[in-house]
């Protein structure tokens, strides 16, 4: 921990600056600086908070019906992985395609398309909400990621569930593999009722631009949150030893981990 | 208060209690940041829709670029009409070069497109607004604000045709009747208060899908999360429409009177002659 006195000094350092930021137009408004980012933290702190109590576990995201369905679902974000090992399981129809599921639960596990399939499944016709603004309207089938919790059998120390995708959003660097997409929700995201893997679309298998094979959707929080692509489900205590440590590839480029609003 | 008609009343009076000066103060700082990361945000997709979801092919209002013969081409369009708006919608300089962006990077916050940091500040901002403005809503409750200074009766309501005529004749009101606001200021202010800024805080509410899912009501009642969208953006230059000709009137009725009553709380009525009037010639 940071010695009081400095922090404090800090602070007032960190105040002044942002006030002289503040009046400097064409800049990023102070947006570096400690102390703003210190306040940011806050509000998404006070965002989440108040959000999470609002809402509470049960209650559930707006469910539209058939005639409300987008005639046009716009894909974002990856939209054509180019991992190798992704484009070989989708030339094959994703026969061969394995979900994982580690890391704190009791009993790790490999799931094939035609077992998940097999377990029950939930259909929901929802609204995608995008962080841009824009929103789509669609029908979403697949499995609570409850019931995979439960077969998987979560152990105590669980607070966070990962979701490690095939799609590569950056250019590699030179020399070194391209950063997989990952992302993570808290338990009470992870146990709702509404929050599936979907495999089907609008009535048919998921498409790649809509994240085949399996999708999450987390409907009360925007579309940045719903892991396309997912390989392996991780079951974690903390996320700050994944990417650079903020719970995701957008939250590791500045969007909030909490993206209910 | 004295007899006015035995004794004279001082011309300095105290106008704006302390909590009404701070609030505002709060207030216009958070207005100007949310406007400006607001189109930060809207920078994002710059189009508009009606109803629950986005019917890309025909927004209701659109910023962008496009190509004609050749040459980029900033335009705005309107239920499909477009108009040419280079230099400062859809195409406009920055650091030295033409960029395709929808508002320019002077009215943004931050200036270069940045959607997550234009987020960050708009909820730091909303969040001091919503404090800042429930405080002030409980004070003008009970130190009975509102009901003295803000809410017209109905004798000033029947004085509003003529109220429009002297504004417009950049008549202003003075000395005693300077005193209290008039009932253009009661029904602007009554306006900002009660209706566009609680609308705006709910409209952008309702873009949540967190508290959609919690007051579903909400959305529907303002039409659905992409109406709620515009509306949003439609009442925030409302905002910015009142601001301009606030700071007008600011301006037209005496800047320093009106900065040190807003600052210091003391606001000078000047000679205590009813009938006066000032006429900006």
């Amino acid at each position: 921990m940071r010695d009081h006195d400095q922090s404090r000094r800090g602070l007032i350092k960190g105040a002044l600056a942002s006030l002289g930021g503040l009046g400097l137009a064409g800049c990023d408004g102070g947006a570096n600086n400690p102390l703003v980012q210190k306040l940011f933290a806050l509000e998404e702190m006070l965002t989440f908070r108040t959000q999470s109590a609002i809402l509470g576990p049960d209650s559930l995201a707006r469910e539209y019906t058939e005639s409300d369905i987008s005639r046009f679902f716009k894909p974002n974000g990856s939209k054509d992985p180019q991992d190798e090992s992704y484009k070989a399981l989708a030339a094959d129809g994703f026969k061969d395609y394995r979900l994982a599921v580690d890391g704190l639960v009791e009993r790790p596990a490999h799931y094939s398309l035609a077992e998940l399939r097999a377990m029950p499944s939930r259909t929901q016709i929802t609204r995608h909400d995008c962080v841009e603004g824009w929103s789509c309207i669609g029908k979403w089938s697949g499995v609570r990621l409850s019931h995979i919790l439960d077969a998987a059998g979560v152990k105590p120390a669980a607070r966070y569930v990962v979701f490690h995708c095939a799609d590569t959003p950056d250019e590699a660097s030179f020399g070194e593999e391209p950063a997989h997409f990952y992302g993570s929700i808290d338990f009470q995201a992870a146990r709702h009722e509404q929050t599936i893997l979907a495999y089907d679309f609008n009535g048919a298998p998921l498409e790649v631009p809509h994240g085949a094979p399996l999708r999450l959707r987390v409907e009360r929080q925007l579309g940045y949150k719903m892991s396309k692509y997912v390989m392996r489900i991780e079951v974690v205590d903390s996320f700050a030893h994944l990417g650079d440590g903020h719970g995701g590839y957008w939250e590791d480029n500045g969007y909030t981990w909490y993206a209910g609003v | 208060m004295t007899d006015a008609t035995t004794v004279p009343r001082p011309r300095l009076i105290k106008r704006h209690s302390a909590l009404v000066r701070v609030t505002h103060w709060i207030n216009a700082l958070c207005l100007v940041l949310l406007l400006m990361s607001g189109l930060q945000i809207f920078n994002a997709h710059p189009a508009l829709y009606l109803g629950s979801k986005s019917d890309f092919a025909a927004p209701v209002f659109a910023i962008d670029s496009r190509d004609v013969n050749g040459h980029t081409e900033g335009y705005t369009a309107l239920l499909g009409h477009s108009v040419n708006t280079s230099g400062v919608l859809g195409l406009s300089q920055s650091g030295g070069r033409a960029v395709e962006r929808a508002f320019p990077s002077w009215l943004t916050l931050p200036s270069n497109q940045d959607l997550e940091t234009g987020r960050h500040w708009h909820f730091l901002m909303a969040w001091l607004l919503v404090v800042n403005g429930t405080l002030y809503l409980l004070y003008g409750l009970v130190s009975r604000h509102f009901a003295r200074d803000i809410v017209p009766d109905r004798g000033e309501l029947a004085h509003t045709g003529q109220a429009i005529v002297d504004h417009l004749k950049l008549r202003f009101p003075h000395g005693e009747n300077a005193r209290r606001y008039n009932v253009l200021q009661k029904l602007t202010y009554f306006a900002v208060i009660f209706v566009a800024l609680p609308l705006i805080v709910v409209a952008g509410w309702t873009m949540s899908p967190g508290l959609d899912a919690a007051f579903p009501f909400l959305t529907t009642l303002l039409g659905g999360r992409q109406t709620a969208r515009t509306i949003h953006f439609v009442v925030a230059w409302g905002l910015v429409a009142f601001f301009v000709v606030h700071i007008a009137m600011v301006l037209l009725t005496g800047v320093f009177n009106n900065m040190r009553s807003m600052i210091t709380g003391w606001f000078d009525t000047g000679e205590a002659k009813d009938s006066e009037v000032t006429t900006n010639a």
